[in-house]
């Protein structure tokens, strides 16, 4: 094909520079310059799409991030596939593939294509929502076909094969929009000496600029941009960024800049380039420039390819040299819009007609019209388009002078292009992310936007100041307050000036009327993206949807990709009207971020893959990786899971390592447990404040468990703490949860006891903490150490000693969470590994054995011991965890937790008590989770009575063995209870003690 | 994302810094054990949801780890004030009703 509809001269394409690229499967040219959009309207390309509920062919009708129509998927690639680019934002480049979203399985034919015109008037608003969300299941068979059908676009199916990444930036002054107002700001406050970011979503600066024939000061626009940007981009303090959406306005002006790198050159980014880039803002004034969305009319068969917005017409014209089509109808409701009749004059292309909804109008405008020859229809309006793959005709009537009803006529222009203008409405999204409503303004026919909190001007389109002259100024003004508010004193830049024509007052028109009510008139479409209609509106309006943001949820209107950008103020007008009230009395419009659609990548930024959370690694983790240890996640650290020999399952590892270590010696890398250095006058008391057992009298070298409860009286942590002086003791926390505990212990500190002279700190990085465990621990300690006394009656449990293994500085404590004789050697982390491989070298002749934490798991619940967060679950406090041995009632001070566990319900009968439970059958391990029951024949529902906590196959009792809450459990010992599971099966248990082994002790005090 | 100012470091820093822990000003009762049911119920559970100014202990975790007051207004965010443990606000609903 050929660009049949490219101007021989204009535009800021280059023409030198051709370009191939693809669009639904079909090679086109266009050339550099080109958007997407511009290059298929070039090419003549009418159809881009379907429409998502009426299978209609759609075409390009804008020129900007309001286009509803031509979102297209781009990619060459499977790993390179993005969703919802709008073809009026995407530069063309060699290689480009294209295709279209909607329309599905392809535009021609299409599955709510047929569904819509089999069940036709089955379709009304409201359908979705009634029909398929009901019953939920169903719902989610549908969903998949719809969204399909819907033109949402995938994501790829392979890793992406680009990288994204983040920018975190402070400036002064954040201008968004780099058309005339923004520019002229970021003049002013550039001069000043602040910091400015001027961030545009276009491929160029300019905006409103780039396409207009207005003259600066005599010269080219377009002049006064270049050398405008030429002088901007000269300060280091200016940042210049375009192709960057400023997508998101978050609280204290923090603001989301997607910046497109690359996807103007490529499919895929060059080497080393990230593809996107989010900066995120903090901003200390933030200047919203950003101009306005012209607004077409609403009529009937609004949709047809070939209906356009006037001004995007004069942009593909002036800025593209693209006339869309030979013969143009436009219809305004302003003087403005005249313009795209004069630029489509001046392509060489012919006007059919103005067709002004206003009766009295007469000015400068309609003077040149009449001028120019162009035939004037006053008074009167498009009410319908004609054709059906592109308009073919426009239907024009007589309107009343209220815009309200057809008086009259009814005739057919023959044409091929309608371009219409209802005004514009101003581009205010960004102030509403933070929560600030837009106001309606009579004067601009259109919301600007409300008072806000933050740090926030505006200037320009957005604030509803139009003409070219004022903008430049109110710009320039607005730069300079901003830069001022943010520290810098400054002045206005001058700017230059064209001559304006005076503009008579527009007419607030939104839906044109047809000879028909709406609800028979042919399709007047106010939504193109969720095609929804102005009899829609009307529908949901007379079932009494009153508020339009009700009217939005029914309808759908406004939430497709494009939030409405084009049709929500048409569609508040056409709500207003059809229950005879204001718009404002209606309610306000609304936008939330995003403000164009961003890419996910562009949000993970790096944080994805190794980089997406922090990972933790022992000082032996290398030693782990290399004996083959499969690992485990505990918090962010990765903690070894289980030792697996070449051809060992998982439950044969574990039944290794728990046999070694009960009978000889086994060794677990501890050092992850959370590690709290306490010291001040005051830390023993501090300790007897937050842990529920006793600690006045602990001595020097001495440790002791203790158990953490919140003011609910419920266990939350539990550690062995021990005194290194008087005033200095180390505690340990849980793994995951010691920054917990260390910040509510900051907590009690600073908020209720600031006197206390206490301090702390983590030091958990510190130290690398093995843990040899085993009825030969101390025969292989004792190879280590010279200047430590083992001796079972000097070194006794539950005692600490300072001292050397391997050669380096240890403190060695001897404490057992395995019931074992068992010695923690902690030293400095750098000398971890060191030590572990001594102990190796010198621990082989004893079958040194390394295990992870599942036989950490195994060997602790065969002794009973509890795993806070696994065995507890803030529901369960120490009572009912049977270790009132661990709560120490009459200390001076009401530690934390005491009043709670005495409120009623914490010391009634027949709470959820931790307890044993041994399964009828020996092999079966019951799932942690399941529930048990009194009576598993008892008709539904069957009371419950707890829930297994910890299950595992014992090696060394040759059984399994489970420990779980069950309603007074504590005094059911011996009962049995039934677990009933997913699968069917019942199992029988009998409720024992937590202790399945060595229930005195004796083990661990050899 | 909220910008927070730190009373102790004595500077704005960002959100991510920082962890909200609940409403301020709710002092741990003198005598527990002597407190009913209904008053240690009030103390753990119960607290304000206004809407408007709010005063909240803020920690700044990934910093200098003090914990902090700060006058927010739950309608706008705005936070009007961060002040240090131990001292009255400035801004209240009292004296500021209407934000
Ligand atoms: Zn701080």
């Amino acid at each position: 094909m050929t660009q049949t509809n490219r101007l021989n001269t204009g535009g800021r394409i280059d023409r030198s520079q051709p370009v191939t690229f693809q669009f639904n499967g079909q090679s086109y040219q266009g050339y550099r310059g080109d958007t997407l959009a511009s290059a298929l309207l070039a090419n003549g390309v009418d159809v881009v799409g379907r429409s998502f509920k009426y299978s209609r062919p759609r075409g390009i009708v804008a020129a900007g991030a309001e286009e509803p129509n031509a979102v297209f998927q781009l990619g060459a690639t499977e790993a390179t596939q993005v969703p919802n680019v709008r073809a009026t934002q995407q530069d063309i480049f060699d290689g480009l593939v294209a295709q279209p979203t909607s329309g599905w399985p392809n535009l021609n034919f299409d599955f709510m294509g047929t569904f819509s015109k089999v069940f036709g008037r089955m379709l009304p608003p409201g359908f979705y929502y009634k029909t398929f969300m009901f019953p939920q299941a169903a719902w989610e068979t549908y969903e998949k076909y719809i969204r399909k059908a819907a033109g949402l676009g995938r994501s790829p199916r392979v890793k992406d094969a680009d990288t994204y990444d983040h920018m975190n930036q402070h400036t002064d002054v954040l201008i968004v929009g780099a058309g005339p107002t923004g520019l002229a700001a970021a003049l002013s406050a550039a001069r000043a000496g602040a910091r400015v970011i001027l961030a545009d979503e276009q491929a160029e600066m300019g905006g409103s600029l780039l396409a207009t024939r207005d003259q600066l000061d005599g010269q080219a626009a377009a002049d006064w941009v270049k050398a405008t940007l030429d002088e901007l981009a000269g300060y280091d303090h200016v940042q210049l960024l375009p192709r960057s959406t400023v997508n998101g306005y978050h609280d204290h002006n923090f603001l989301t800049i997607h910046q497109r790198r690359t996807d103007h050159l490529a499919d895929k980014a060059p080497d080393n380039i990230s593809r996107q880039r989010l900066h995120r803002v903090r901003a200390k004034w933030v200047l919203l420039a950003t101009g306005a969305h012209e607004r077409p009319l609403v009529y009937g068969n609004n949709d047809v390819p070939g209906c356009m917005v006037a001004s995007a017409v004069s942009t593909y014209i002036n800025q593209y040299a693209v006339a869309p089509g030979r013969r143009l109808v436009l219809m305004t409701s302003n003087d403005y819009a005249y313009r795209t009749a004069f630029d489509w004059q001046d392509a060489g292309r012919e006007v059919v007609a103005i067709v002004d909804s206003r009766h009295d109008v007469s000015g400068r405008y309609q003077e040149e019209a009449r001028r120019r020859g162009i035939k004037l229809l006053l008074g009167q309006g498009v009410i319908e388009a004609r054709g059906n793959k592109r308009v073919d005709g426009a239907v024009v009537a007589q309107l009343d002078p209220t815009g309200d009803k057809v008086v009259g006529g009814g005739r057919v222009l023959d044409c091929d292009t309608i371009a219409t203008s209802g005004g514009w409405s101003p581009a205010l999204h960004l102030s509403c992310h933070t929560g600030s409503r837009p106001v309606w303004d009579d004067e601009v026919i259109g919301f600007v936007p409300g008072k806000t909190v933050q740090q926030q001007l505006v200037a320009g389109a957005v604030a509803g100041t139009f003409t070219l002259n004022e903008c430049l100024k109110e710009g320039a003004q607005k730069g300079a307050e901003a830069a001022a508010l943010a520290g810098f004193p400054s002045q206005a830049v001058k700017t230059p000036s064209t001559e304006h024509w005076p503009e008579a007052k527009p007419m607030a028109l939104f839906c044109v009327p047809h000879k028909k009510r709406n609800s028979r008139a042919p399709k007047q479409f106010v939504d193109f993206q969720t095609d929804v209609t102005a009899a829609a509106i009307e529908l949901a309006t007379r079932e009494g949807f009153e508020s339009i943001e009700h009217v939005k949820r029914y309808t759908a209107m406004g939430f497709g990709t494009d939030q409405g950008k084009l049709g929500n103020i048409n569609g508040m007008a056409i709500a207003a009207k059809s229950m005879n009230k204001t718009i404002p009395e209606t309610g306000t419009t609304i936008f939330r971020p995003n403000y164009t659609p961003v890419t996910f990548g562009a949000i993970a930024g790096r944080h994805c893959r190794d980089l997406f959370d922090p990972m933790r690694y022992s000082a032996m983790h290398e030693w782990h990786v290399k004996q083959g240890a499969e690992f485990e996640d505990v918090g962010q650290w990765k903690r070894p899971w289980y030792f697996p020999k070449p051809g060992e399952t998982m439950q044969q590892a574990l039944d290794r390592e728990c046999l070694a270590t009960r009978e000889s010696v086994g060794i677990l890398d501890a050092s992850t447990l959370g590690k709290i250095d306490i010291q001040g006058k005051d830390a023993r008391e501090f300790l007897g404040r937050v842990y529920t057992n006793a600690w006045a009298k602990l001595p020097v070298g001495k440790c002791r468990y203790g158990l953490m409860c919140h003011e609910d009286g419920m266990v939350f942590d539990d550690g062995v703490t021990s005194c290194m002086g008087e005033n200095h003791f180390v505690m340990t926390t849980t793994t995951g949860g010691a920054a917990g505990v260390l910040e509510w212990l900051e907590f009690y500190h600073q908020t209720e006891w600031p006197e206390m002279e206490v301090y702390m700190n983590t030091v958990t990085d510190h130290w690398a903490t093995m843990t040899i465990a085993g009825p030969n621990a101390r025969k292989l300690l004792s190879e280590l150490t010279d200047d430590i006394n083992l001796d079972r009656d000097s070194f006794k449990f539950m005692d600490w000693r300072q001292g050397t293994v391997a050669g380096v500085p240890a403190r060695v404590f001897r404490i057992s969470f395995t019931g074992e004789l068992s010695y923690e050697i902690n030293v400095q982390a750098n000398y971890g590994l060191h030590v572990w491989e001594k102990l190796f070298e010198h621990g082989a002749k004893y079958n040194l054995t390394p295990y992870g934490t599942e036989t950490m798991h195994i060997l602790r619940a065969e002794k009973g011991f509890i795993i806070a967060g696994q065995d507890t679950d803030g529901s369960v406090h120490p009572y009912d965890l049977g270790m009132s041995w661990a709560v120490k009632e009459d200390k001076p001070y009401s530690f934390i937790g005491k009043r709670g566990m005495k409120r009623e319900d914490c010391v009634r009968d027949y709470r959820k008590q931790l307890v044993g439970l041994k399964t009828k059958d020996p092999s079966i391990v019951l799932p942690e989770g399941a529930q048990a029951v009194d009576d598993p024949n008892h008709p539904i529902p069957v009371p419950m009575l707890g829930h297994i906590t910890s299950s595992y196959y014992s090696a060394n009792l040759g059984r399994s063995i489970a420990l779980g809450v069950v309603k007074g459990g504590h005094d059911r010992m011996g009962e049995t209870v039934y677990y009933p599971l997913t699968d069917g099966r019942v199992v029988e248990a009998e409720i024992c003690s937590t202790i399945f082994l060595d229930p005195k002790g004796e083990r661990q005090n050899v | 994302m909220f910008y927070i100012y730190c009373p102790y470091c004595g500077e704005h820093r960002e959100e991510e810094e920082f962890h909200p822990k609940g409403q301020a000003h709710l002092a741990r009762p003198e005598n527990p054990d002597e407190c009913t049911d209904e008053e240690w119920g009030n103390y753990l559970y119960f607290r304000d949801n206004p809407r408007g100014i709010h005063h909240e202990i803020w920690v700044h975790a990934i910093g200098c780890r003090k914990f902090f007051n700060v006058t927010r207004d739950t309608q706008t965010y705005e936070i009007k004030e961060s002040y240090r443990m131990g001292a009255t606000p400035e801004v209240t609903h009292a004296n500021d009703p209407l934000s």
